[in-house]
């Protein structure tokens, strides 16, 4: 296996060097796209200039590499990573790397994003042939002064060494380096060579964050901020008729009281495409001197809404679900063979229903954002993971160029996909304009729970049909609340393994806001058709892990583009996930599930151990065994994997947001359960060791906790769970008595 | 609005707000001591524990009354340098993910363990179960409590 790259840049169009006014060189590239002919990093580094490049490399005068990481961080990691992939190919030592978060010019804006696992994933090639590109450069110039061949010399920790054994530091070369063409075909390292790569590194904010330093949108301040809370339609489906602010703006530190709305109304007549993620109705502002004379005095307005459109609530969802489920509104996502005959010819048929519910995001960091609108700019600053998108959305809200849009990205309090969407950035945008004034909105948690843009309620149904011992055909109905399952996931396990193989979606349009939500689709899908899988496995007779292992063996990628997860490397993790789990060893009191799944890229096997304490089932360890390529940071992968496991436990135990009246009936945490310490399993990881590319980890190994969780209930308690989350059917989640006794 | 004196971090200050004003905000809009974070105004999630005269508390469920003539202890003021043996830990084993929630559970885990210098396993997460990560790093968590037990004077 090769660690060549896929994709063939010329190194002239994606990169370029200048030297800085200060002493140093100054590399800027652009990770996934080509610069524009004529850009050139600046020679100062206040011009910075993340239109042409969105990343930066200096190399100062004493040899110290600072790199400018443009990716918004929000726990993810990749702060940390994607500069040691540079580092590991410009051959410093990581003690001598700094990284800072890029920061953004007046002109420009960053075009990168955080979600979809995909950060390390792209940035693979881009990154590893910008720092052997300098790296060469800045051999190339002390072979030159030297008057040797640049073949010659040989690189450690930022030092060059040429043949007769005289050195040169990066440092004392960057000036020359700095002046020569950007060479093309560099040599890049082989994976046995590495020195960073593959080695435990420390997140790079530690020390700031085990201080308190401030670093997130809600520490943001500049002099003269005032600060906003908004009084929120009550319900999804509301809209503003009246307010009285008498009693508010007598409060000490009120400063106003606004109404809002039409500027976001008039972005959403022009772009409707964000029109099921933001409110349409006015709403009220305080603005005051603290946050929380600003949150008090809220509470002091007296609003009247009334009903626009239609009060939802879950028992209707439910009903609405099922209904589409049973209905013929479908639309084919992929079809292969012919489902209708293979039932018709079935021995036996197993059908399956699924349901999960609403899930607010629940960012530790309740959203926020900092606008400050001026007639001759628009700063803009806090946490979003799509700060491209905001920015051009609040040029085009406000009328103003996109030259005139600053935005600074903070690092963020978790993002699980509720930043994305930014709502916060319009709002904070249109208040500023209206007061001219520099603007802090904060959500309460109330707020943030109740206006959120949440993971829909989805149902599957799956069914499957069995002739002579085999699976002959499968049929997976999605019913989704808003939108529906996208890209290659239809095309996820078991697709090309079973001859007949349907999926078709259906949704239905509510009012309530909805979006992305860590794994969207798969954070619930894998659940189901895992559950699904074992129980028919069960109905066979057949060995759980067989019976997988036999359905990929049935699997041809080369015969089908739209099919992406290898069958081989899933057969690793499930043969690796067996072996280190002790599967079908272990003593008669721990019960195992077994799930494999692919999603972001990713192979994944996990087995959850079940004890039975008190009479019910208690999550005690997950196994997991994942394939991402070469792992850059194990430190911060296994982090990333532990929590994307236990978050997986927890929302499938416990997550559910339920509607009434158009309203969350819980909006904060004394009302709503997240996972706590006690309640966490132990989790081991393992990696499959390979020298592919490597994949994100932020999100895959989420997906497949909740499966291995109800497999292993099942061996616990004889029951299967067909609802998230786990215990809004506590009579399933008992022993019976002969169990206990026996 | 009322004056109060309030002691943080060793120091003496002086604050002019509401009397109703949480000491979560006090210290983060009025003393710009944001280290101290805010997630759910109600004691719930534990991200803004501080000391006060040794004991962990949720500062957005306290008022200046109820900290009147004690001393209270934010992240900032938890250790001179950053080395206090439970910061120390937590680089160690590097646990934060996003990083919001852990101001308020090393917080938590200092003055636990000021208390409980020989915990268990157990007593340790009964001891974090109050505070919330939403990124779910307790492994790290109860990792790093055990090795800050290790080395606490």
């Amino acid at each position: 296996m090769s660690t060549k790259s896929n994709i063939t840049f010329s190194r002239r169009a994606f990169m370029r060097t200048s030297s800085l006014a200060g002493g140093g060189m100054l590399i800027g590239f652009n990770l996934f796209q080509a610069c524009k002919p004529k850009a050139a990093p600046p020679v100062d580094l206040s011009l910075l200039n993340y239109n042409d490049f969105n990343a930066f490399i200096k190399i100062a005068d004493n040899g110290t590499v600072t790199i400018f990481s443009p990716n918004p961080e929000i726990g993810q990691g990749v702060k940390t990573a994607m500069p040691m992939i540079i580092a590991e190919e410009l051959d410093v030592a990581w003690k001598d790397v700094y990284v800072e978060q890029g920061i953004l010019d007046t002109e420009n804006y960053t075009r990168q994003v955080a979600g979809g696992s995909q950060s390390i994933r792209h940035g693979w090639d881009a990154l590893r042939q910008t720092g052997a590109t300098a790296k060469q450069m800045l051999v190339n110039a002390a072979a030159a002064r030297w008057g040797v061949d640049a073949s010659e010399c040989t690189v450690s920790d930022g030092v060059i060494t040429n043949a007769a054994g005289e050195t040169l530091g990066f440092g004392d070369v960057v000036k020359e380096a700095a002046l020569l063409e950007v060479p093309e075909d560099v040599a890049l390292k082989e994976p046995k060579d590495y020195k960073i790569i593959g080695k435990d590194a420390g997140n790079v904010d530690i020390t700031k964050i085990a201080t308190g330093k401030p670093l997130f949108g809600l520490d943001y301040k500049v002099d003269g901020m005032v600060y906003a809370a908004v009084v929120r339609p009550p319900a999804f489906g509301h809209k503003l008729v009246s307010y009285d602010d008498t009693a508010a703006k007598a409060m000490p530190g009120v400063l106003d009281v606004i109404k809002i709305g039409e500027k976001v109304r008039g972005l959403l007549a022009e772009d409707p495409s964000f029109s099921s993620k933001i409110s349409a109705s006015d709403k009220v502002v305080v603005i005051a001197e603290s946050t929380w004379q600003a949150m008090k005095a809220k509470e002091a307005i007296k609003v009247e809404w009334e009903e626009e459109t239609t009060m939802e609530s879950t028992e209707e969802h439910d009903k609405i679900l099922t209904d589409l489920l049973d209905g013929t509104t479908f639309k084919t996502e992929r079809s292969d063979g012919d489902i209708k005959k293979a039932f018709a010819e079935a021995d036996e048929i197993l059908e399956r229903t699924y349901e999960s519910p609403f899930l607010p995001h629940n960012c530790m960091e309740p959203m926020n954002f900092f606008a400050n609108v001026t007639g001759e700019k628009v700063n803009l600053a806090g946490p979003i993971q799509t700060p491209a998108w905001k920015a051009g959305l609040v040029a085009k809200m406000l009328g103003r160029e996109e030259k005139d849009i600053h935005l600074e990205m903070t690092r963020m309090g978790g993002g699980f996909g509720r930043r994305l969407y930014g709502d916060f950035v319009l709002e904070a945008a249109e208040i500023s304009d209206a007061i001219k004034k520099p603007v802090k909105v904060v959500y309460s948690r109330e707020d943030d729970m109740e206006d959120g843009i949440y993971r829909m309620a989805i149902k599957y149904r799956i069914k499957a049909g069995v002739k002579d011992g085999k699976i002959t055909a499968y049929h997976l109905k999605e019913a989704a609340v808003n939108s529906n399952m996208y890209g290659l996931i239809p095309n996820f396990f078991p697709a090309g393994a079973i001859e007949n193989y349907q999926v078709d979606t259906a949704n239905y349009e509510s009012n309530i806001t909805t979006g992305a939500w860590r794994a969207p689709y798969t954070n619930f899908l894998a659940y189901a058709e895992q559950s699904f899988f074992d129980e028919l496995a069960e109905m066979m007779e057949l060995d759980k892990i067989q019976m997988r292992l036999d359905l990929l063996d049935k699997v041809k990628p080369e015969e089908d583009e739209r099919i992406q997860y290898s069958p081989e490397r899933m057969k690793e993790v499930i043969k690796v996930a067996v072996e280190k789990s002790g599967w079908g060893t272990k003593p008669k009191h721990i019960h195992q599930g077994f799930v494999n799944y692919y999603c972001h890229n990713t192979h994944v096997a996990e087995v959850a151990d079940v004890e039975i304490e008190n009479g019910e089932p208690v999550v005690k360890k997950i196994t997991c065994v994942v394939d991402c390529g070469i792992v850059i940071n194990p430190m911060g992968a296994l982090n990333q994997i532990e929590g994307g496991v236990i978050d997986g436990v927890g929302h499938s135990m416990y997550g559910e947001l339920q509607f009434e009246n158009g309203r969350p009936t819980a909006n904060n945490f004394d009302n709503y359960r997240m996972i706590r310490m006690k309640e966490a399993p132990e989790v081991e990881t393992h990696f499959i060791q390979n020298e592919l590319s490597p994949t994100g980890l932020g999100e895959p190994t989420l997906p497949p906790a909740g499966g291995a969780v109800a497999n292993a209930f099942k061996a616990a308690t004889g029951n299967r769970l067909y609802k998230q989350p786990f215990t809004k059917t506590p009579e399933l989640l008992k022993v019976p008595a002969k169990e206990i006794i026996g | 609005m009322p004056t109060y004196q309030i002691k943080v971090n060793g120091a003496s200050k002086t604050v002019d707000v509401t009397e109703d004003t949480p000491v979560l905000w006090v210290l983060r809009d009025h003393l710009d001591l944001v280290g101290t974070k805010y997630g759910c105004g109600i004691g719930q999630c534990g991200a803004c524990t501080i000391h006060v005269d040794g004991t962990a508390m949720r500062s957005c469920s306290l008022t200046l009354d109820q900290i009147d003539g004690k001393s209270i202890t934010t992240i900032e003021g938890l250790s001179e340098h950053g080395t206090h043996p439970v910061q120390e830990a937590w680089k160690e084993v590097d646990v934060p993910q996003c990083g919001y929630c852990q101001a308020g559970q090393i917080m938590t885990a200092s003055a636990f363990l000021e208390n409980n210098p020989n915990p268990s396993e157990e007593d340790v997460k009964n001891a974090m179960h109050g505070n919330i990560c939403r990124c779910a790093s307790y492994s790290r968590i109860r990792q790093a409590v055990m090795i800050a037990a290790e080395n606490m004077d």
